[in-house]
């Protein structure tokens, strides 16, 4: 018998370590479910979901649908570029007129950080945030750290280096903070522009050389850099990015000792990460991908799992 | 809170083996038959039964556990969220004849959603029931045990508590208590 501290997942900042736990102990249940022959439950039955996406995204919106759907809950899809949103609604009105229609949890992603925070103040449902902006992207870091503990035993001591465009991301924020909250040592790594400047107050190393950075960690978290969000340039070109922050298989094998390689993807093959990389041993790039239906079906099930 | 001895370590070892012989009874030499234990509480005595068919008939069944919790018909109708356990089930059930296995049968639901839960795993050709307390007149749902240690009258504001290992049968006890 157990709960969540929060009614919402907004984002790892708020939840608690035993949530976190919690968390991973359901998922492990769901992971052993979604490999069976058949893969559905009906725990959430009665339940429907709204993912509402005002911002691009295949990998975590397919994820989402895949676990609301695994849980027998009733699902609607929304994204902004074909919807009202186009005609001057705001957030507020959007997103009440799809609760008038009882759903029951919403599911959401917004350019604006902090966006599904303010929804948590004005609606009822149940809130999860699938990325908000720069700020956090909860379910992202869970099954991020979940893959780490599954591939290494534990997260408790490890090192893991979070590599390329720490300023843009918010699975690096997300990741700082689960990581952090289960004992694992972290440094973060990109070129100057990329880092945010008052990141070490988090309490994280920062290393500028991508080599040294691999030969102290564990676990690699290798992210992409995020043109889309950058209004200026940081660095020269993508080439010269590739040239001094790019990870190669070469690279990897001359450190002679095990590392994990990861990505949350979309892979920009060739300028974050190269192509023997990302389909080397060290990779466990699908199997964050796999672990991400578990994650989000333990993450949905809990919040959906009191009463109301 | 008071509590009233229903088994002690001594007869509680008389009813598993009196179990264990109706099952002999009526599986013979256990062909096409499985042991399947309920998640969380179940899963001891599936263990101290399939070790005593061992023992006896020097046949060793298969042995799964299963947990039905996201089955279940409580959902979102309490305050905390159940908490999933592991299923193991290293074996196919279709075509098996299944004998579940519970400590406590009380309003029967836990068993329904057993059912639903297995059946996910491929159809049986024959599901019996196994249950060492059965709670009589609490049922609340059409569901009655085919093997039984101990029927007893119980009040719905009471609770069974069993305290059962594998390992060290002399421990093993079960009792009556008033919630108050």
């Amino acid at each position: 018998m157990s709960k969540l501290s929060q009614k919402h997942l907004l984002g790892i900042k708020d939840i608690t370590r035993e949530d976190i736990e919690l968390i991973f102990e359901t998922a492990a249940n769901f992971k052993e479910v979604i490999n069976r022959p058949i893969k559905k439950v009906p725990s959430l039955r009665d339940v429907t979901i709204a993912n509402i996406f005002f911002e691009n995204s295949t990998r975590t919106r397919l994820s989402f649908e895949l676990a609301e759907k695994r849980l027998s809950a009733d699902v609607v899809n929304f994204s902004a570029s074909t919807s009202s949103v186009k005609k001057g609604e705001t957030l507020l009105d959007t997103v009440n007129n799809i609760l008038a229609m009882k759903v029951d949890m919403v599911v959401m992603r917004h350019a604006s950080p902090g966006a599904p925070h303010y929804l948590a103040k004005h609606i009822k449902a149940n809130i999860v945030n699938a990325g908000d902006g720069t700020h956090e992207h909860p379910t992202q870091a869970l099954l991020d750290t979940f893959s780490i503990r599954e591939k290494l035993g534990s997260v408790s001591g490890k090192k893991i280096a979070i590599i390329g465009d720490i300023l843009h991301s918010r699975v690096a924020l997300s990741n700082i903070f689960a990581l952090q909250k289960l004992g694992a040592k972290i440094m973060v790594c990109g070129p100057p522009t990329l880092l945010p400047k008052f990141i070490s107050q988090l309490g994280v190393e920062v290393e500028l050389d991508v080599q040294k950075a691999l030969q102290w960690c564990d676990v690699a978290n290798v992210l992409r850099i995020q043109l889309e969000r950058q209004q200026i340039k940081y660095f020269p070109s993508l080439r010269e990015y590739s040239l001094y922050y790019g990870i190669t298989k070469k690279m990897l094998d001359g450190l002679k000792k095990p590392i994990v390689i990861m990505h949350p993807g979309p892979i920009n093959r060739g300028v974050e990460l190269s192509s023997d990389a990302a389909d080397s041993q060290h990779s466990i790039i699908l199997d964050q991908v796999e672990n991400g239906v578990a994650v989000r079906m333990a993450v949905l099930y809990l919040l959906a799992g009191t009463a109301a | 809170m008071q509590k009233k001895l229903i088994l002690d370590s001594h007869l509680l070892d008389i009813t598993i083996s009196r179990l264990c012989q109706e099952l002999i009874e009526n599986h013979r030499d256990f062909p096409d038959t499985v042991i399947i234990g309920m998640q969380p509480r179940g899963i001891f005595l599936a263990e101290l039964i399939h070790k005593r068919l061992l023992k006896e008939t020097k046949k060793e069944i298969p042995l799964g556990y299963l947990d039905a919790t996201f089955y279940r018909d409580d959902f979102r109708r309490r305050e905390i969220v159940a908490k999933a356990s592991e299923n193991r089930i290293p074996f196919i059930i279709e075509g098996k004849k299944v004998v579940l296995v519970d400590d406590v049968l009380f309003t029967g639901r836990t068993i329904r959603a057993a059912m639903d839960a297995m059946i996910a795993f491929g159809r049986p050709a024959k599901v019996e029931l196994l249950v060492l307390i059965d709670r009589k007149y609490n049922r609340e749902l059409p569901i009655a045990a085919d093997y039984i240690g101990k029927a007893v009258n119980t009040l719905a504001s009471q609770r069974v508590l069993v305290h059962l290992e594998s390992d060290d049968i002399s421990k093993n006890k079960i009792w009556l208590v008033n919630k108050d």
